[in-house]
This record gives structure tokens, C-alpha cells and sequence, in this order.
């Protein structure tokens, strides 16, 4: 079955980047949706079903850590799996989105390699033509 | 290893890694310099970054045009003949990389710091300036064209705790 993904950066590039990349991980992949920051992330969910959100931490308005919050205090929302994509390296900040209850992160710069071992058992394959 | 080392040689790897990782492209190393107060006048994409923490300044990458429009171009495999919003917005991203990379390096010996949003500016014969800190100035060549990676960053004498940081940098046009 199909999984629609919601990318959030504020950076319109990292957000072509990664449709670009999550096109070629072989994940059957329906809609990639988009947000610029946490607050228009949930506008989207509320409107949207989504298997997947991807998101930055070091946004304005609503950074990836209290995006990541509001998923998880909000029962509709609380079993979809989000992965970090960021710079922000240091252990504080990884620490605190597993404790928030993040599945997985990736430091930016990534390669398209590791976006794929990531999602790998969050979607499903696509099926063979 | 003194403060300005631990910059350089972070700088270097993350440039490095970054420009391999998502541009496919290698960047040779210039000679590292040191600026003292304003630098002089800027042509071209400019954009900065604030650290903040126990240590505070600002990261910033200098290029040309054609070497921004080239950015964007590898980043979001598409041509760039002019600079644009997706030009700036490549190049803030690829400063977002690279000196938050260079914060994640830098917070094993310095302690916690956080990272602003990026800002790039676009222009010609204009100045920036950042509170009168010294500047560690590391080119790179890539693709025949030379990137300047400014950082600037000095200790408070009251740490202050985690704060949201902005750039400390001003541009006087």
C-alpha cells in the first residue's frame, strides 16, 4: 500500500532535495507533502493522513522538537513515526527527540543511502512493476 | 589545541563533507587568514549565521554569483543562470550545513550552543560587520570559482545559558 510523507524544513531546497531523494529510496510512496516550519505542519495533518513526517529541528515559528511534542500529546497523531533530519548533531538535541519519541534521526548532510535505512520497516517496498 | 585550530580544522571537514555529500563535488583548502574588524567591501551572495551559548558570533559564507547559481544547480539538479530565491535559499541551507556542523564539532570543547536561522544577502559594495569580532577566514576552491567560510566567535564572560541565537552580523549597504 501507498504511504503519503509529510517533509518539514524551512528550507524550500532540503525540501526539493529530499522529494527528490525519497522518490528514489524504492518506498511505495503516494503524496510527499510540505511544510515550512511545525505550524503549517499541523495544518497539513489536520487536513492530510500521513505514515511518515520527516522534519528539521532550527525552524521559526515551531521547531522540529515541539512539532514532535504536539504529535505525540495528540492521540490522532501520536502513532505516526517522525524522523529528525538535521544539523543539529549534539547529543543534547538527539537525546531530547528520542525522549519525545522520535524513531530516527539523520545529520545533515545525508546521502540518499541513509535516508533509505531509515524508513526501511516505517514503509513499505514499492511493488515490482 | 587552541580555539582558532579547533575552528579551522572543523571548518575544513565539514566544508568537505558537505560539499561531497550533497553536491558530488571536492573543494580544495586555501590558506586560512585572520580578519580584524570589518571586512572590506562584499560583491556577490553573502550569508550568515548566529552561534550563541558560552561562546557566541557568527558563520557566514562569501561567493560570487555564478559560484551560488552552481550551488543550486548541483543541490537541486535543475540550472541556475541567475541568482533567485532558490539560489539564496540553496546557499543558506548549504551555510546551515556546514556551520552546523561545525557547532556540533565545536560544542565537544566549547559546551552547548545553539544555531540561528541562516540570512544571505545579495549585492554589490556593501559591508558587514560583528560586534568587532576577529574573523578566521578559510577559502575554498571548487569548480574554479573561490568561496570565502568567515567565522567569528568569542567567549562571554557570564555564560548564558541556552538562548535562541540571532546573527550577530549587521550589513551596511
Amino acid at each position: 500500500m501507498e504511504s503519503d510523507v509529510l517533509v518539514v524544513d524551512d528550507s524550500a531546497a532540503i525540501r526539493k532535495v529530499l522529494q527528490r531523494v525519497l522518490r528514489q529510496t524504492g518506498m511505495a510512496i503516494n503524496t510527499i507533502h510540505e511544510a515550512g516550519n511545525g505550524e503549517e505542519a499541523l495544518e497539513i495533518l489536520k487536513a492530510k493522513s500521513v505514515s511518515l513526517v520527516l522534519t528539521d529541528i532550527n525552524m521559526p515559528k515551531m521547531d522540529g522538537l515541539e512539532l514532535l511534542a504536539a504529535l505525540k500529546r495528540c492521540p490522532e497523531w501520536a502513532g505516526v513515526p517522525v524522523v529528525m533530519i538535521t544539523t543539529e548533531g549534539g547529543e543534547t538535541k538527539v537525546a531530547e527527540a528520542v525522549r519525545l519519541g522520535a524513531v530516527g534521526y539523520v545529520r545533515k548532510p545525508f546521502t540518499a543511502d541513509q535516508i533509505k535505512e531509515k524508513l526501511a520497516g516505517i514503509l513499505e517496498p514499492a511493488l515490482p512493476i | 589545541m587552541n580555539v582558532q585550530t579547533l575552528i579551522t580544522n572543523s571548518l575544513r571537514h565539514a566544508v568537505v563533507e558537505v560539499f561531497f555529500t550533497m553536491l558530488s563535488g571536492e573543494v580544495e583548502p586555501g590558506q586560512v587568514t585572520v580578519e580584524q574588524g570589518s571586512p572590506e567591501t562584499n560583491d556577490g551572495v553573502v550569508s550568515f549565521i548566529g552561534l550563541a551559548g558560552a561562546w557566541t558570533g557568527t558563520g557566514s559564507i562569501t561567493c560570487s554569483p555564478v559560484a551560488a547559481c552552481r550551488i543550486a544547480s548541483h543541490l537541486l539538479m535543475a540550472e541556475y543562470a541567475s541568482v533567485n530565491e532558490d539560489v539564496l535559499d540553496a546557499v543558506a541551507e548549504l551555510t546551515n550545513m556546514i556551520i552546523g556542523n561545525v557547532k556540533t564539532d565545536l560544542e565537544r570543547h566549547l559546551g552547548s550552543l545553539g544555531l540561528s536561522i541562516p540570512t544571505v544577502v545579495f549585492g554589490r559594495n556593501f559591508r558587514s560587520k560583528s560586534g568587532g569580532a576577529e574573523w578566521i577566514v578559510q577559502p575554498f576552491h571548487w569548480e574554479g570559482e573561490q568561496l570565502l567560510i568567515r567565522l567569528a566567535l568569542a567567549k562571554v564572560q557570564k555564560p548564558s545559558g541556552a538562548t535562541t541565537p540571532r546573527a550577530n552580523a549587521c550589513v551596511e549597504l
